[in-house]
């Protein structure tokens, strides 16, 4: 048993840190705030083309590495921690994630390639808000898809889309496709863009729908949400892991009534429990990134568990760090701010801690009755 | 990363399993799921004969060295031994606190000759021991110790009082840190004795628990004495010894016992179930929670252990008795809130009730199992390091932060 990193992947986690460290770690993600920009263009640069990790999961026949999901934690868990505002999560994670679980093969040897050489960003836009009709050339897509991540950059679009039984699809739609219209939502967390994307009767191929023989429909959407909530999760941890080292590191320097604020016992067992979070959030994210590769048929369960432990922990990491620095946690000029914004954000994100919960809870068997009873009426 | 059991993990497992299925399904059926926490008191002889029969399986000391007459197995192994032990409901392990404190400890840092004469009796569930470290006025700050030893003509002879000694009532022996050093204060001049029970200057007296049952004691030194050698480490060396103890305490033992909660757990969730308290989404949740926490409890587990497998515990092992204790604790409240106006009801006396378990209790306070998860979890954030101990442990040692003054 190896509960841990193999050097390889230690390596490449290592070279994601040295490349957002040379953009100054939260500072770059601060500049894209500042200047109300999208992405960090340079850091993009570095990951897909000089590290070439836009291709880190597409199928080595299609110009990928073919790496897994220990990898996408990996590298994730360093971009959290650096709060990297590239689009290396849409694409990779989310976009990523659909394309893996449902695209089949005609359909990924012509998706993945300008994705995995950097050359053009995805994302995916799950939820109910978008229908599907089929028409005699194709199929129709109408509706409106909020809170998309980097919805207004992406250039391929996967939509969740249902049609009129209530079925859903994965559709790889053009960003740029006649009557997609998207624009930019003005969030609280500026480091990660979301956008709303408005689809006016959009007209696709019927092959745009992504049909992986036997993995289509709502079973190929839950597998690839899960794969993204534990990519979210590992950012969770980076950050949460950032969050910590800061109040820690204060709490060493910082002198009142004569001593460092961290002989306060106050102090030092606000930060014991957040170890107590940070370590166990990594326990469930290298878990969970191990089951996505080997373990599909608990997968679910680790997810949603992993999903609702770190959405939780990565939040209050971020708001005790707030009040462990006093008033320069409170100023704009100091990261904390950045962190819990995001932490905040991306509790909602893919589901929050207690839809986590609540979808394990079914799963556990509790409610059932009360559930069915609700559906019927 | 790689997750998985070897082929000899697994073949390891199965071996235990068939061992504890066949004890438990014939002489020993009678014993299953009995002396748990806060049923101490339940079947004291026949866990006794447990322990022997353990011990005669060679199922007893599987960590301790080879060199000291253990098995030297792996971490993993352990853990699961201790794992099919719950799984098979296993009694109650009245042999815990020496073969899990005592005897690692003894392993570690007592002379051979102490090996030889303490360990087999451990590794045959013949000696049962207890463990003598607080006292009135020394409790999470055990370096307050004030019992005091003196050597004369060949023997230590104690005066003071411990408290809180668990199992001191049916205990053999009694692993004893005392100030053997007039002169000192605090951590020096401490030593760690190991000394009879049964002799005339002890006495001890036990403690009802809030319970109603009475598992720890209070322990009486007036006169009592160990012969000079039974000092494990140096006179005045205690300290080290006694944290060393400690740190077996709070280690590899505790790493199996996901699976006793996770039965726990299932009976919690049949119970809200049965009694429709799932249709309350508050509930639900915190029964959805309950089940993250041992999920991630358990991947914790799992990493301590590959890690451990290396050597020592890594830092963030320190974790895990808060992290337990703490989840444990709630998991009793959750039980209480699930049952509704039926928490306050006990078990019925006469019925599945062991009339032991009535008599021990002092009368007719009889707990069902989950009133006792409920009502013994309190102690598991005090003993073995109070979650406030913990937490200045991980701000000191794992996060470095410097000591209060
Ligand atoms: C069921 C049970 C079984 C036990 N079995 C044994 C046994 O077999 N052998 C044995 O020797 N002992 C045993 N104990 C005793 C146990 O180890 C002590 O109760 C424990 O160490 C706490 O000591 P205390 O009771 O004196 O409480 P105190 O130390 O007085 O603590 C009272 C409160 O103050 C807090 N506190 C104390 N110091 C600090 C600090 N520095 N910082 C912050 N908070 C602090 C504590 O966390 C606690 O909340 C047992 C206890 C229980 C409940």
């Amino acid at each position: 048993m190896r509960f841990a990193f193999s050097d390889e992947q230690d390596e490449l986690r290592r070279a994601v840190r040295r490349a957002v460290e040379a953009r100054g770690g939260a500072r770059a993600a601060r500049e894209v705030v500042d200047a109300g920009g999208d992405h960090d263009a340079a850091l993009w640069r570095t990951l897909a083309h000089d590290l070439g990790l836009a291709g880190l999961i597409a199928p080595e026949a299609h110009g990928g590495a073919g790496l897994g999901w220990v990898e996408v934690v990996a590298v994730q868990q360093e971009l959290g921690a650096a709060l990297a505002a590239t689009p290396w999560f849409a694409t990779v994670a989310l976009a990523g994630a659909a394309l893996r679980v449902a695209a089949d093969d005609a359909q990924a040897a012509a998706l993945w390639p300008a994705l995995a050489r950097g050359a053009r960003t995805a994302t995916l836009a799950p939820g109910a808000g978008v229908a599907a009709r089929a028409t005699p050339r194709g199929v129709t897509l109408a509706g409106v898809a909020r809170h998309v991540v980097d919805g207004h950059t992406a250039g391929l679009l996967i939509i969740e889309a249902h049609d009129d039984a209530g079925e859903p699809a994965l559709f790889a739609v053009d960003g740029d496709a006649p009557g997609v219209r998207r624009r930019r939502l003005p969030t609280m967390d500026r480091t990660r863009a979301l956008a709303e994307v408005t689809l006016d009767e959009v007209e696709v191929p019927a092959r745009a729908r992504l049909a992986r023989a036997g993995r289509a429909g709502r079973a190929a959407i839950d597998h690839a949400l899960a794969l993204a909530r534990i990519a979210l999760a590992a950012e969770q941890l980076g950050a949460a892991q950032r969050c910590l080292d800061l109040s820690v590191d204060y709490a060493k320097v910082r002198h009142q009534f004569g001593r460092p604020i961290g002989s306060f016992q106050a102090i030092q067992h606000a930060c014991a429990e957040l170890f107590v979070l940070v370590e166990s959030a990594r326990s469930a994210v290298y878990f969970a990134g191990w089951s996505a590769d080997h373990a599909p048929d608990t997968l679910a369960d680790v997810s949603a568990a992993t999903a609702a432990y770190c959405g939780d922990a990565s939040y209050r990491c971020a708001a005790d760090t707030i009040q462990l620095h006093g008033g320069i946690g409170f100023t704009w000029e100091h990261d904390a701010h950045l962190y819990f914004k995001r932490a905040r954000a991306s509790r909602a994100l893919l589901g929050a801690p207690d839809a986590h919960r609540d979808a394990i809870a079914a799963r556990l068997g509790l409610g059932a009755d009360h559930v069915a009873r609700e559906g019927a009426t | 990363m790689d997750l998985r059991f070897s082929a000899e993990d697994d073949a390891f497992r199965a071996t235990v399993r068939a061992w504890l299925d066949a004890q438990l399904g014939g002489e020993f059926r009678h014993l299953r799921g009995k002396g748990g926490p806060g049923h101490e008191h339940e079947h004291v002889e026949g866990r006794l004969a447990w322990e022997r029969a353990l011990g005669a399986a060679g199922w007893v000391g599987l960590g301790w060295p080879k060199a000291a007459g253990g098995r030297g197995l792996p971490l993993l192994h352990q853990v699961i031994f201790h794992e099919e032990y719950a799984r098979a409901h296993g009694p109650g392990r009245i042999g815990h606190i020496g073969e899990n404190l005592l005897a690692p400890t003894i392993a570690a840092m007592g002379t051979e000759a102490q090996q030889r004469r303490f360990l087999p009796a451990i590794a045959r569930g013949e000696e049962l021991w207890c463990q003598g470290y607080s006292e009135p006025g020394a409790g999470s700050d055990l370096a307050g110790v004030q019992t005091r030893a003196e050597l004369r003509a060949g023997h230590w002879h104690l005066t003071g009082q411990k408290i809180w000694t668990s199992h001191a009532a049916i205990s053999d022996w009694c692993f004893v840190v005392c100030r053997t050093d007039p002169r000192s204060a605090r951590h020096a001049g401490l030593s760690y004795l190991l000394v009879p029970m049964r002799q005339p200057g002890i006495t001890v007296r036990p403690i009802r628990q809030l319970t109603g049952t009475a598992e720890f004691c209070e322990v009486f030194f007036d006169g009592a004495r160990c012969p000079e050698d039974h000092v494990v480490g140096a006179p005045g060396d205690g300290w080290r010894v006694a944290m060393a103890t400690l740190t077996f305490e709070r280690g590899a033992s505790t790493l199996g016992q996901q699976i006793g909660f996770a039965a726990e757990l299932e009976a919690i969730l049949a119970a809200a179930r049965a009694n429709g308290a799932d249709r309350d989404a508050g509930l639900r949740r915190r029964l959805a929670d309950a089940w993250i926490g041992l999920q991630v409890m358990r991947w914790n587990a799992l990493r301590m252990l590959a890690h451990g497998a290396r050597g020592e515990l890594p830092r963030e092992a320190l974790m895990s008795k808060l992290y337990w204790a703490t989840w444990h604790r709630a998991l009793g409240e959750l039980a209480m809130d699930v049952l509704g106006p039926d928490a306050e009801i006990g078990a019925e006396i006469g019925a599945e009730i062991d009339p032991e378990a009535a008599a021990g209790g002092g009368g007719a306070y009889s707990l069902t199992p989950l009133q006792e998860t409920f009502l013994f979890s309190r102690a598991d954030t005090i003993y073995a390091g109070s979650n406030e101990i913990q937490k200045n442990i991980i701000a000191t040692r794992a996060l470095g932060l410097p000591r209060g003054t």
